[in-house]
């Protein structure tokens, strides 16, 4: 959309009610929906906002850097007839902006004649392309079991404490394409996170070397709870920019999703909107699904987006509104589990609730490895039956077990200990987990293995 | 064209994509408003005094107080007519192909291509000549609009007379190719016809439906058939396998034509769809499957108005090709997102909420989409029918949500997906227990007639042996396997061979994706015989070991992917095998 970016928008000196981050003007020249908005305190302090609402007698607009300090009378609102808007320049790669995207290090405004809407537009089905690319991570869990694909969308479920950030790190120090040297662009958008988990990741950059292709849009836990609505946007503003303009690769990391959420119902409540489970806003799907649609490949078109969001599940609860909406529209999920976080293992990635949906096109004969399919289900297959086994050794004892359920649990051990356990800093080939992936099947009974075939069996089992 | 309209009201407020109007001029409930210089596209939904509320398609950045609104003096309908087939449109029949060559990556506002290309020539064979009697919904003609598909060109509702004149030969839609004497007048008919999506099409009477939709999925079209006219819903959490079950259904099932709804749910899978369709091949016709299929895709993250009226959209197109005459099946993922819509328009048009802030007049919304599904005769002759199969999304995989609920009052098959079996990669992830057929009895009649008469009974003995394996388990849980006799372990054993060799299907795989009839009937019969053979061989004081170390018990294992449709000699020959398993000779024991 084109708007028109000049200065003609009107200016009011009042506001007739401040409520959290809303404030309410009245007998305004008409003012249109989504209109961005400047707020000026009484020090000549400059805010920005959103319209939420607007009519002939009342405009609503949510105020990003929070309304403390606002006064009835002092405060100047500046209306911009446009909607908020993103500085776009080849040159901010590799800087860090505020959640609202204005520099934070000390440099300049980007110069730039580019602008583009933050909230973005939607994709046209059909401009899409289907994202088949096998990401290698190095991480057995995730390569062999819930593959990434260039252009998905997969986040990670994780709880307090658990080691996300961790993985989250070594997934974009490792990943890489086989075969290509195009390398990923990193937009790294911080909603709601300490101080010390912004300083975790820009550390690991830098020792990875990758800090001058990392682009960070940075909201933390002391910003204004209401900044982090437009920081996802603000960063995939920019990797839509990127990708589609410039033709990159862009893997955007999006932590703590559930920050972003807590500040959506915020704003709701306080709106006296009607609240859906746990208070969360009814159309909280709509609105994540705005977020996250936004990964992808289009036609015609080097680029993409791969989106990586993080969210910590209140209690370790998947049905929680956040990790279930968000599980409703994204790729797939990588799931943390504390139960093996808790016995020692790295990267306690969840057997069974991880899934990644675009698996099945990106793997397989000359993508990965021609066994790759059956093996992963195999092990799938393999791993849940330990589950029951376990579960069931857990009632009647390990003894009572039959001698198959036996092996089932030495399989189980050995699955977790050979396979899914990995160094933080190991860096594993494909190849070197689909043949450890054989390793640890070869521990059960060839006619248990019931979905791999004849010939896989006789090229690569080995019990 | 656009600045002709005429003004009808001028905006109040705006919240979201309701728009709040005031009246300058008449309107009507329900009929097409445009909102701003912009023209975007809206449907008024509620008339106060001197206010009215729209509920626009399109996203209303920088609409404001005092823009005009227009009217067209026409409700939210669609155009009906030859180049349905192969599109793909959004929530109110945009055609997206169309809008890319326009705007390129994006969706962008105040587009709006006619959904039916007015260029395209079709060349129209009539059926009908000057003279003849015709009335609304009779055939006057055809058109080959895909190599599958014949249009059936039909009298729009409403007309009834003498055809004067019918014009064979390549003509657009916009073209005249016929004229009608009413009696009253001279009326002209041309290939397309619009019609109000929120009504119901016009059809003679509602008939029996008494033929499976086969769908090529075992455990759907075996245990829980669905008939053709049928309603049926899938429940599920997420990646559960609603999508893929429905993607299956596009690509295999017997119906002539095809419409998919993508309704709120993501971009790619509709991608996936329109890349992999053109390429697949009906098993049933042998030809590319999108010459059957429409598509109406308003994904999660088009604007939420115009998901609401995509299920709308979606059933007129499969009504009008009923009233051809056509078998359609209609599969609408996800209708939970339709009600969230719904719920959402509510809520900014500040109605009272009613459970989970649902509107109260959900579930009537709800009958009243499943209630155009069924098998009917028709204006023009002949049968048609729609059967829809709607996903639903559970928040938190809990079926005891409102929609789960009220659609389950309405439908008659329930395909349950299981958020168990899907962690363990058993897909499709339906449910034996909990799942239903209200179909299956009038729909066992079939089986017997076309595929083997002993159908119904191999059926259900093995859904007893299911529903023996839960006691088993629970008994396992309890005292350990090693309590049970060989013959109750056997039970678990086939059940656990039924599960892996039956009723799992990956949709990945090319043998196994789809599965005929006869292939179906065939393996279910060998895992009954293996049961009966077995246990017969335990009763002969054979252990259980012994039995599970004979050569059939691995063939029936890897059946499914080493004998396809095709080889259906392989599996007499296994049938041919279990039979001759004799006692005596031990076989290999
Ligand atoms: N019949 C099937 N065969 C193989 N894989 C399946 C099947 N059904 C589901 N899956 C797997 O489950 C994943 C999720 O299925 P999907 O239909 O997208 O779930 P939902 O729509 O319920 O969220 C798929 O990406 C696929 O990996
Ligand atoms: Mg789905």
């Amino acid at each position: 959309m084109d708007y028109n970016l000049h200065d003609d928008g009107r200016e009011y000196r009042g506001v007739t009610q401040i409520n959290g981050p809303l404030i309410f003007i009245e007998k305004t020249h008409p003012v249109g929906f989504n209109e961005y908005v400047e707020i000026e305190d009484a020090n000549g302090n400059i805010r920005s906002g959103q319209v939420l609402d607007t009519s002939d007698k009342t405009v609503v607009v949510q105020v990003f850097e929070g309304t403390t300090g606002l006064d009835l009378n002092n405060t100047r609102v500046k209306f911009k007839n446009n909607p908020l808007m993103l500085p776009v320049s080849r040159n901010m790669v590799g800087r860090i902006f505020n959640g609202l995207g204005e520099p934070l290090d000390g440099g300049t405004q980007p110069i730039t004649k580019q602008y583009m809407d933050v909230n973005g537009l939607p994709i046209n089905p059909v401009s899409r392309t289907y994202p088949r690319k096998f990401i290698q991570t190095g991480i057995s869990s995730i390569d062999g079991m819930n593959t990434l694909i260039r252009g998905q969308k997969l986040p990670i479920f994780s709880g307090n404490g658990l080691p996300h950030n961790k993985l989250a790190a070594q997934i974009t120090r490792q990943a890489k394409i086989i075969g290509e040297d195009v390398d990923f662009t990193i937009i790294f958008a911080a909603m709601g996170v300490k101080n010390d988990v912004a300083n975790y990741f820009i550390k690991n950059f830098e020792q990875s070397g990758v800090l001058e292709k990392v682009t960070m849009f940075l909201s933390l836990a002391n910003d204004p709870s209401i900044e982090r609505l437009i920081t996802p946007r603000c960063a995939l503003t920019f990797a839509e920019y990127l990708a589609y303009e410039l033709q990159m690769h862009v893997l955007v990391i999006l932590i703590d999703m559930s920050n972003y959420c807590e500040a959506l119902r915020e704003i709701s409540t306080l709106r006296g909107e009607i609240p859906g489970r746990k208070a969360y806003p009814g159309y909280l799907y709509s609105d994540l699904a705005s977020i996250y649609e936004r990964a992808g490949m289009v036609k015609e078109n080097k680029g993409s987006i791969t989106q990586l969001p993080i969210l910590t599940m209140p209690n370790d609860d998947i049905s929680h509104p956040i990790p279930d909406l968000t599980g409703y529209i994204t790729e797939g999920q990588i799931v943390l589990e504390r139960d093996m976080f808790n016995r020692g293992i790295y990267a306690p990635v969840a057997g069974l609730p991880s899934l990644s949906r675009l698996m099945k096109d990106g793997i397989g004969e000359g993508l990965t490895r021609a066994d790759h399919p059956h093996l992963a289900s195999q092990l799938f297959a393999g791993y849940s039956r330990v589950k029951d086994v376990r579960a069931l050794a857990s009632i009647i004892g390990e003894e009572e077990l039959t001698p198959i359920d036996k092996r089932y649990l030495e399989f189980g051990e050995s699955f977790e200990k050979k396979y899914i356990t990995q160094s933080e800093n190991e860096d594993r080939s494909i190849e070197e987990t689909l043949d450890l992936g054989w390793q640890v099947l070869s521990i059960l009974p060839r006619d248990e293995l019931h979905r791999v075939s004849e010939e896989e069996l006789k090229k690569y089992y080995a019990g | 064209m656009k600045e002709t309209k005429k003004i009808i009201g001028c905006v109040k407020r705006v919240n979201g994509p309701v728009v709040l109007g005031e009246m300058k001029d008449a309107v009507k409930m329900l009929d097409i408003a445009e909102v701003g210089e912009e023209h975007l596209i809206g449907e008024i939904v509620k008339i106060e005094n001197e206010q009215f509320t729209i509920q626009v398609y399109e996203d209303t950045t920088l609409i404001k107080p005092g823009d005009n609104i227009y009217g067209t003096g026409m409700p939210l309908s669609v155009e009906l007519g030859p180049g349905l087939l192969g599109n793909i449109y959004d929530g109110i029949q945009r055609p997206l192909e169309e809008i890319r060559k326009i705007n390129q990556v994006y969706i962008k506002r105040g587009v709006q291509p006619p959904s039916l290309s007015r260029d395209k020539k079709w060349s129209f064979q009539p059926v009908v000549k000057k003279g003849d009697k015709v009335r609304e919904g009779n055939i006057i003609g055809i058109v080959k609009e895909t190599s599958l598909i014949d249009h059936k060109v039909l009298v729009p509702v409403g007309i009834q007379g003498v055809v004067e004149e019918i014009r064979q030969g390549d003509h657009t839609i916009e073209d005249v190719i016929c004229r009608v004497d009413t009696g009253e007048g001279i009326q002209d008919i041309r290939m397309y016809q619009k019609w109000p999506i929120r009504i119901p099409r016009k059809v003679e009477q509602r008939v029996f439906a008494t033929e499976p939709l086969i769908t090529g999925q075992r455990v759907l079209d075996t245990l829980f058939p669905i008939a053709k006219g049928g309603v049926c819903c899938i429940p599920g959490g997420f990646g559960t396998g609603k999508t893929m079950v429905q993607h299956q259904l596009a690509k295999y099932s017997n119906a002539d034509i095809i419409v998919y709804i993508g309704c709120g749910e993501r971009g790619n899978e509709m991608t996936d769809v329109l890349l992999s369709f053109p390429e697949l091949i009906d098993p049933n016709s042998g030809k590319p499957l999108m010459e059957r299929t429409i598509l109406i895709a308003n994904t999660s993250n088009m604007p939420v108005a115009a998901r609401e009226a995509s299920i709308y959209t979606g059933v007129t197109i499969a009504e009008y090709y009923r009233d051809m005459g056509y078998d359609v099946a209609i599969m609408a993922d996800s209708t939970s997102r339709w009600a969230e819509a719904l719920r959402e328009l509510s809520g900014r048009m500040e109605e009272m909420p009613a459970e989970e802030g649902f509107p109260a007049y959900m579930p009537t919304k709800l009958a009243e989409f499943y209630e155009r599904a069924g098998k009917f005769r028709t204006f023009a002759g002949n049968e048609g029918s729609i059967s829809i199969i709607g996903a639903v999304s559970p928040p938190g995989g809990d079926f005891s949500e409102p929609v789960t609920q009220h659609t389950k009052r309405y439908i008659r098959t329930f395909w349950a997906l299981d958020r168990k079996l899907a962690n363990e990669r058993h897909y499709p992830a339906i449910s034996w227990l909990e799942s239903y057929s209200e179909y299956l009895e009038t729909l066992a009649e079939w089986w017997e007639k076309n595929v083997d008469p002993i159908w119904f009974e191999y059926r259900n003995a093995l859904m007893v042996l299911l529903q023996q394996e839960v006691k088993l388990q629970q008994v396992i849980k309890l005292v350990g396997p090693d309590a049970l006799p060989d013959t109750q372990k056997f039970v678990v054993e086939i059940c656990s061979m039924f599960k892996n060799a039956f009723l799992q299907q990956s949709a990945y795989d090319k043998i196994d994706s789809y599965c005929t009839t006869k292939r179906q009937f065939r393996m279910m019969k060998i895992i009954y015989l293996f049961y009966k053979k077995g246990a017969e061989f335990l009763k002969g004081k054979y252990t259980l070991l012994q039995i599970k170390s004979l050569d059939v018990y691995h063939e029936i294992y890897k059946m499914k992917y080493s004998y396809s449709n095709d080889d259906l000699a392989q599996y007499d020959k296994l049938i041919a095998k279990i039979e001759h398993l004799s006692l005596e000779d031990g076989y290999g024991l």
